[in-house]
């Protein structure tokens, strides 16, 4: 795979300027020292709850944000540093962007084919009658019927049309596509639709996805590998199935354990207590320390970095280091000391 | 309607205006919740839940919405017919309503003081001070952290979680009977969803109130809910103990529901997908309003639509094949 890394992240901070206290511009460091790749064909789940940074780290992938640090690479160009502007007109007709609502994406008063075709327009490289095949081509490709193209939006369901979105996406043929919560706004029978899609669309034309949600099963259905984000930074990297069956980093378990399942029977484990620090105020040390059961003092003051910790996963955590821990052994750690700490919560402290 | 009943729905029917005239939101929907009860209703958008809700306690708009048939008896009167006055009294003190979005269901420009004694001053007539006192004690049963300091500060200072809380707080105030929780964890995070879950199931024992949960997450109405109405085009579908839906679901929607759902636990590959879409509310549909979308329907199922059969003490399903098939009781 490493010669055919099409996206390439290293070491990404961003920050934005923000009013602060009395009006005094602050900055608001989002994320911090972000590095992942994502292979040809390949599907990348970026997960984190709110604030964690990942729709900023998907924007910054697709030129949206110019970051403030560290570098990315797309198909072999940097996008950041003083190339910035001529590598992304080179790169840019093979990104694309799928948004969480498909009722905000698109264009109420433009006809269905004409939103799909706006990709074609402006790259301008297209006859009026190839451009107006292509958009038919394109529509059957994501299910809908061709007559589709003279309708508007409003005639179609949530469903149908995150799937216009994605023929818009499609319609100069990327190779690279960051999907910000595709299915969040849909049903859960819709989203099933859309999932089996995205997939069949992967396999069809060898799509790489950067998939961002908030849904660990979503994310579990579509993903190869799994970067799970929490507070700007990510806390654990790993392939699917072994980042959901030994969950390393404390986050990642807590995670996991709150997901609500299908099972009446299920024996509930301890719930999480805390809140996502606030980034204004960040604690020092691992981001996670307030919340995690397993702290200990170096935590507080030592911000754990990312490293390889076996089955091609990387965590950043101080559990996992050192020769004297095996790293195994932190799941079995009693999960009574789970929640324990919401009346020390930093996020309310910083309010 | 049995003795144990808090509130008991027959036949609630309820259209709203629009521009073709009267639409049928929901139709024909039954079920009582007993006290102390736990009950989920589950459904996608469009489904009706949140209309059933809304119409426990009449709060749909005047004039763009009529209740064409049916009734909501609590305490021996008739929710839809009985005078305004009456639901307000109800409405907070007897049975109180926690919406998804705590930030729109929260009063930006008052303190967490003010809009939880709100409640306390209109429905038990406290005096302020008292009412002070009580908004605290309320958001320590809450769990919000230094709630003598967090009294006095508004809305936009708390986290989505925390806000949610105060929801929870200003619902509980007078000790309802019947708390409606209308997808209070859709719009959180899972860390938190799962904290206020918690938090529910706590206060549900602790005051012994009914709750009704609404959720359109199969997996949170799994872990809260005792027994499962599953909704869907307006009507109900199907209604049975949690452990008996989740381990044998008798609706081919209830089936298709859960098997579309992608699980944490692995299984990669397709999901099952329900074909087709919702239908919307006005759209004809002749028999079954799920028949054009299911796996196993019949000619008998345009032919008429089905009625909710009880196929056993507690458990009824509207689909004429499974209930011709299962032996009726």
């Amino acid at each position: 795979m490493a010669d055919d890394v099409l996206v390439e992240v290293r070491d990404l901070d961003m920050a934005f300027k923000i009013k602060g206290q009395r009006g005094q511009p602050t900055m608001l460091h989002v994320l911090h020292k972000l590095s992942f790749d994502i292979g040809r064909g390949e599907t990348l789940g970026l997960v984190g709850e709110s604030g964690s940074g990942k729709s900023t780290a998907g924007r910054i992938l697709v030129g949206l944000f110019e970051p403030t640090g560290g570098s990315v690479k797309l198909f072999g160009r940097p996008i950041t540093g003083p190339e910035r502007r001529a590598n992304l007109a080179a790169v840019r007709s093979r990104l694309q962007f799928v948004f969480q609502d498909p009722h905000a994406a698109l264009n109420p008063r433009l006809r269905v084919g004409d939103s799909i075709a706006e990709p074609i327009d402006i790259a301008g490289t297209m006859s009026r009658r190839d451009r107006n095949d292509r958009v038919k081509e394109l529509l059957e490709m994501v299910g809908l019927p061709r007559d589709s193209a003279e309708r508007f939006p409003h005639e179609f369901s949530g469903g149908q049309r995150q799937r216009i979105v994605i023929a818009r996406a499609l319609a100069l043929a990327p190779a690279f596509i960051v999907c910000d919560e595709p299915v969040s706004a849909l049903d859960v029978s819709m989203q099933a639709q859309i999932i089996n899609l995205l997939m069949d669309l992967q396999a069809r034309f060898g799509l790489s996805y950067l998939f961002i949600a908030h849904d660990l099963a979503v994310v579990r259905a579509v993903t190869h590998r799994v970067a799970v984000m929490y507070a700007g930074s990510i806390v654990e990297v790993a392939p699917k199935d072994v980042l959901y069956e030994k969950p390393q980093h404390p986050y990642t378990q807590a995670l996991l354990d709150a997901v609500p399942r299908p099972d009446p029977a299920r024996v509930r484990p301890q719930v999480i207590g805390g809140e996502v620090p606030s980034l204004l105020v960040p604690p020092p040390g691992c981001r996670f320390h307030t919340r995690c059961p397993h702290a200990m003092p170096r935590c507080r003051v030592d911000i754990p970095v990312l490293r390889e910790t076996g089955d091609g996963r990387q965590t950043a955590c101080h559990l996992y280091e050192g020769p004297s821990v095996i790293p195994s052994a932190a799941r079995d750690l009693p999960r009574s000391a789970h929640g324990a700490s919401s009346a020390g919560d930093p996020s309310l402290r910083s309010g | 309607m049995t003795a144990s009943s808090l509130v008991s729905i027959e036949d609630l029917t309820v259209q709203f205006r629009t521009d073709r005239g009267w639409t049928t939101a929901i139709e024909g929907v039954s079920f009582d919740v007993a006290e102390g009860d736990c009950v989920g209703v589950v459904g996608e958008s469009g489904s009706g839940k949140s209309v059933t809700a809304l119409s426990m306690l009449r709060l749909h708009a005047r004039g763009t919405s009529r209740f064409a048939r049916g009734s909501v008896r609590y305490g021996g009167q008739d929710l839809l017919r009985a005078p305004e006055r009456t639901l307000r009294q109800i409405r907070g003190r007897d049975i109180a309503m926690v919406f998804q979005d705590p930030m729109s269901s929260l009063n930006p420009v008052l303190t967490i003081c003010d809009q939880i004694s709100e409640t306390l001053c209109l429905h038990q007539g406290v005096s302020r001070a008292a009412a002070r006192q009580r908004a605290i004690e309320l958001l320590d049963l809450v769990r919000i952290p230094d709630a003598s300091r967090r009294v006095d500060e508004y809305p936009h200072r708390l986290s989505g979680g925390m806000r949610q809380r105060v929801m929870i707080a200003i619902a509980i105030a007078c000790r309802p009977r019947l708390l409606i929780a209308d997808e209070p964890t859709t719009a959180l995070d899972v860390t938190i969803q799962a904290q206020i879950l918690e938090l529910l199931r706590d206060l549900r024992a602790e005051l012994g109130m009914a709750v009704m949960l609404i959720s359109h997450d199969l997996g949170v109405i799994a872990e809260f809910a005792r027994r499962v109405i599953v909704m869907y085009a307006g009507r109900i579908v199907e209604d049975a103990p949690v452990d008996v839906l989740f381990r044998a679901p008798r609706h081919p929607y209830t089936e298709g529901l859960m098997a579309s759902m992608p699980a944490l636990e692995g299984g990669a590959g397709r999901l099952y997908a329900i074909p087709g879409r919702i239908p919307d509310a006005d759209e004809p549909i002749a028999g079954c309003r799920f028949g054009p979308r299911c796996a196993h329907v019949e000619a008998i199922c345009q032919a008429a639509a089905p009625e909710l059969v009880a196929i056993g003490a507690t458990h009824r399903v509207r689909c004429t094949p499974r209930t011709r098939t299962s032996g009726t009781s």
